[in-house]
């Protein structure tokens, strides 16, 4: 494994060794990619001359524990999910980032007051929320629309097949809200038998009727192909097709899931100072705003709440579409990644032995 | 003296030269014969393992090392005793089954210390939560209370922190994961688990997956291989038997899906097979079935059995093909012309001839077919997964490579096993691939 990891490690840093002053940065691809390099690169590279390098990943940290593992690390910033980004920390695989060195709100409140909770990690910086959440075709439903979790669950009033993601992650925790648990329970129901059994047994009563996705792709065009009324998917991906296709969907933000994407830089980063001086760029206040112009994920830092404005077609308010929008976070349940890196691989052989049971 | 120098040409000289009665054979300048052939033969040989000298270790490079290696994962995990060397050389100096003593707990917590400080406490519970979940987050949480120093007694101090510290369970997989070398990895690809005493024992029936899914893997292969044979062979054989210029019509439609990208003919497939599809569209209209009625025919087993039987389809005709062309129709005459009839002028002739094609092919769909991993993914539902996605999901999403490699490794044993079997029934002699 290694050696081939080196020799395709290797190309793709050969670009990089090349130039004065440069910085690679591994990241989730498509739309998000491309909010990333309006709001961040652009005026990165205008401002301190370093060029960019976007380097796509299914799931970059995947890449990021392959050139870790291979001793040949050539991405500078990594962008991951929180419960990676805790993991990879811990393995001793990034550089501690101290919330000092990172720019104060324009306020003035330090940046360590300034991020949402969680968002600052011995290891990460978070840029932004992001969300799991249903969302319903609106033609398939015109007399009473779906609203709670609950009702996703609801087959008679609401017909239809359901869209669910294959894993255990985004899925069992829906199962007990729409069963009535309250959010601060659902780790404590997860991580007992009881509990999941509940999940499950809720997963049951409509589990001939889901067609499962893989891909974050995947929710919005089976809803749009009409092979399901109702899909969970991430809200950004459900924005694009609602605003920016003018598809008729409607979100229900009950018992959404938030997770964050966090920013990383591995030990041996190639160009370890350009890293630092992208991320502290890039996480600054008014980038994380920008951002929002973009895609609809919420910004990690509250004083960039105030300044998001407009989408890009300059007529659709943001705010009403962010994860982070105090009305959407009633019932969400947030992440919590200690819980998942102590018990993913055990509760996805179980989910797995559920799905194929029948 | 010229010729001597040219081997070929001593020995030409020499054998046509004066027999001497006593000793073998020599050459021109007094060298035995048998001496300088072999000098030019080693000559000749170093000469062609040059030539494929670059092949060699660009196999080396990009196969056989990466796969060793990555095999190697599957029973060598160095996670616990590398980072943990006091309290595994504790365990290495005690009996299984030992009550730790204030030495052992002693030897934890210093252990514990050290490896928070240099921060791979992590890959430390990593390691021991592959065996007991739920461990992880204990390792680390404890590191974070004791990077700054631990006071004795040990025993009371850890237990104070976390009394999970006193499970016995935990102390036994931890013993386990004392040496690098571990069979736990297989023992999980089979759905078994080592119990704290050391038996095996079946894990609990909810988290059954594996065997399962093995099976399925093996049954739908089959499935898919028997299923392009029966569409294959007519085409095939038509293929080989129609005139020039018909044929490279219809083998033009035979290999243009063949290079169309894999993702797109699966995605074809989505187009086609669901529900709101083209075909379940053309049955309603047809009045076969009614709006409500539509067939589920994506998104399950059948999904990935239709999907998987286009795709490799053409590595059944392609074989065959080649095969069924050097077949002579005269054989299939003669015997008409001596009374068979046509089914057995098939059966007896014609079929017994494109066995070689027909072997490669049903072998090249089959271990390709096991494989087999983004159709299944994007097409197979719940009941319509292979093995292979349980492994790209233990590469990607738990990062669990050890796991992921056992299981490559069981998939890779029994390919190899398969084909052994194919050799000893069939020949691999009789291959044909074209």
């Amino acid at each position: 494994m290694k050696s081939i990891l080196i020799t395709t490690t290797a190309l793709v840093g050969f670009a990089a060794t090349a130039g004065a002053q440069e910085v690679n940065v591994v990241s989730w691809g498509g739309a998000y990619e491309k909010s990333q390099v309006e709001a961040y690169n652009k005026p990165f590279t205008e401002e301190t001359g370093i060029t960019v390098n976007m380097i796509a990943a299914d799931n970059p940290a995947t890449p990021l524990k392959a050139q870790v593992e291979a001793n040949n690390v050539t991405g500078d910033v990594f962008d991951i999910e929180v419960s990676d980004a805790i993991r990879m920390c811990d393995e001793g695989a990034l550089v501690e980032i101290d919330p000092a060195d990172l720019p104060a709100a324009p306020d003035g409140t330090a940046a360590a007051d300034d991020f949402i909770d969680g968002a600052l990690q011995d290891c990460a910086v978070a840029n932004i929320f992001w969300g799991t959440v249903i969302a319903y075709d609106t033609t398939k439903f015109e007399g009473q629309a779906p609203s709670t979790a609950a009702d996703f669950f609801d087959l008679e009033t609401y017909p239809g097949k359901r869209g669910l993601p294959k894993n255990p992650k985004r899925t069992l925790y829906l199962a007990l809200i729409a069963d009535g648990a309250s959010p601060d329970e659902i780790y404590d129901l997860l991580g007992s038998d009881e509990g999941v059994q509940r999940a499950f047994d809720k997963l049951d009563t409509i589990k001939s009727d889901v067609v499962w996705w893989e891909a974050g792709a995947q929710p919005p065009q089976l809803l749009a192909d009409g092979e399901v009324t109702m899909a969970t998917g991430y809200n950004g991906r459900f924005f694009d097709a609602m605003v920016g296709e003018g598809k008729p969907f409607e979100i229900i933000w009950d018992g959404q899931y938030m997770d964050m994407d966090m920013f990383v830089i591995p030990k041996d980063a190639p160009n370890p100072e350009a890293a630092m001086e992208y991320l502290k760029f890039a996480t600054d206040t008014q980038r994380l705003a920008d951002q929002a112009k973009y895609i609809a994920y919420g910004p990690a830092r509250q004083s960039s709440a105030s300044l998001v404005g407009m989408y890009q077609d300059g007529k659709t308010e943001m705010a009403p579409h962010m994860p982070t929008n105090p009305d959407h976070l009633e019932t969400a349940v947030m992440d919590d990644p200690e819980f998942w890196a102590d018990h993913d691989a055990e509760l996805s052989e179980r989910f797995n032995a559920w799905l194929a049971s029948s | 003296m010229a010729q001597a120098l040219d081997p070929h040409a001593a020995i030409a000289t020499t054998a046509s030269g004066v027999e001497t009665d006593d000793g073998p054979l020599r050459t021109a300048d007094g060298m035995p014969l048998a001496r300088a052939l072999a000098r030019s033969q080693t000559q000749a040989r170093r000469r062609a393992f040059l030539l494929v000298l670059p092949l060699l270790a660009f196999v080396m490079i990009t196969f056989v090392v990466p796969i060793g290696q990555m095999l190697q994962r599957s029973f060598y995990n160095d996670g616990f005793s590398a980072n943990m060397p006091q309290v595994s050389e504790w365990f290495a100096a005690t009996e299984p089954g030992t009550e730790p003593g204030e030495d052992g707990w002693a030897a934890l917590a210093a252990d514990l210390q050290a490896s928070a400080e240099a921060r791979t406490i992590g890959v430390v519970g990593t390691r021991i939560n592959y065996d007991v979940p739920g461990t992880r987050s204990l390792f680390t949480s404890t590191g974070r209370k004791v990077r700054d120093g631990i006071e004795p007694p040990y025993r009371e101090a850890l237990l104070e922190i976390d009394e999970e510290w006193g499970d016995p369970v935990l102390w036994g997989a931890m013993r386990q994961a004392s040496t690098p070398l571990t069979t736990n990895f297989y023992l999980a690809s089979v759905d078994r688990t080592r119990a704290p005493d050391g038996s095996i024992e079946q894990v609990d029936p909810r988290q059954r997956v594996y065997v399962m899914l093995f099976m399925r893997t093996f049954w739908l292969s089959a499935l898919i291989t028997g299923l392009t044979f029966l569409l294959g062979f007519p085409i095939a054989h038509l293929l080989a038997t129609l005139p020039t210029r018909k044929s490279n019509l219809l083998m033009i439609l035979v290999l243009l899906p063949f290079w169309t990208s894999l993702l797109v003919r699966t995605t074809s497939w989505m187009v086609l097979l669901q529900q709101q599809g083209v075909i379940n569209d053309i049955l309603v209209w047809l009045g076969v079935i009614g709006n409500g009625g539509r067939l589920q025919m994506i998104y399950n087993q059948a999904g990935t059995i239709i999907a998987m039987t286009h795709i490799l389809l053409p590595f059944m005709i392609l074989p065959l093909y080649s095969v069924m062309r050097t077949i002579n129709p005269s054989y299939v005459r003669a015997a008409r012309s001596l009374g068979a009839t046509s089914w057995t002028a098939f059966r007896r002739v014609y079929f017994p001839q494109t066995l070689p094609g027909l072997g490669a092919g049903a072998l090249l769909v089959f271990i390709l077919a096991v494989g087999y991993y983004i159709t299944p993914a994007l097409v197979g539902g719940s009941s319509g997964q292979l093995i292979s996605n349980m492994i790209a999901m233990h590469m990607t999403d738990t990062l669990n490579w050890s796991m992921a490699a056992a299981l490559a490794a069981i998939l890779l044993g029994s390919v190899l096993l398969l084909y052994w079997i194919y050799d000893r029934l069939v020949g691999i002699d009789n291959l044909k691939l074209g």
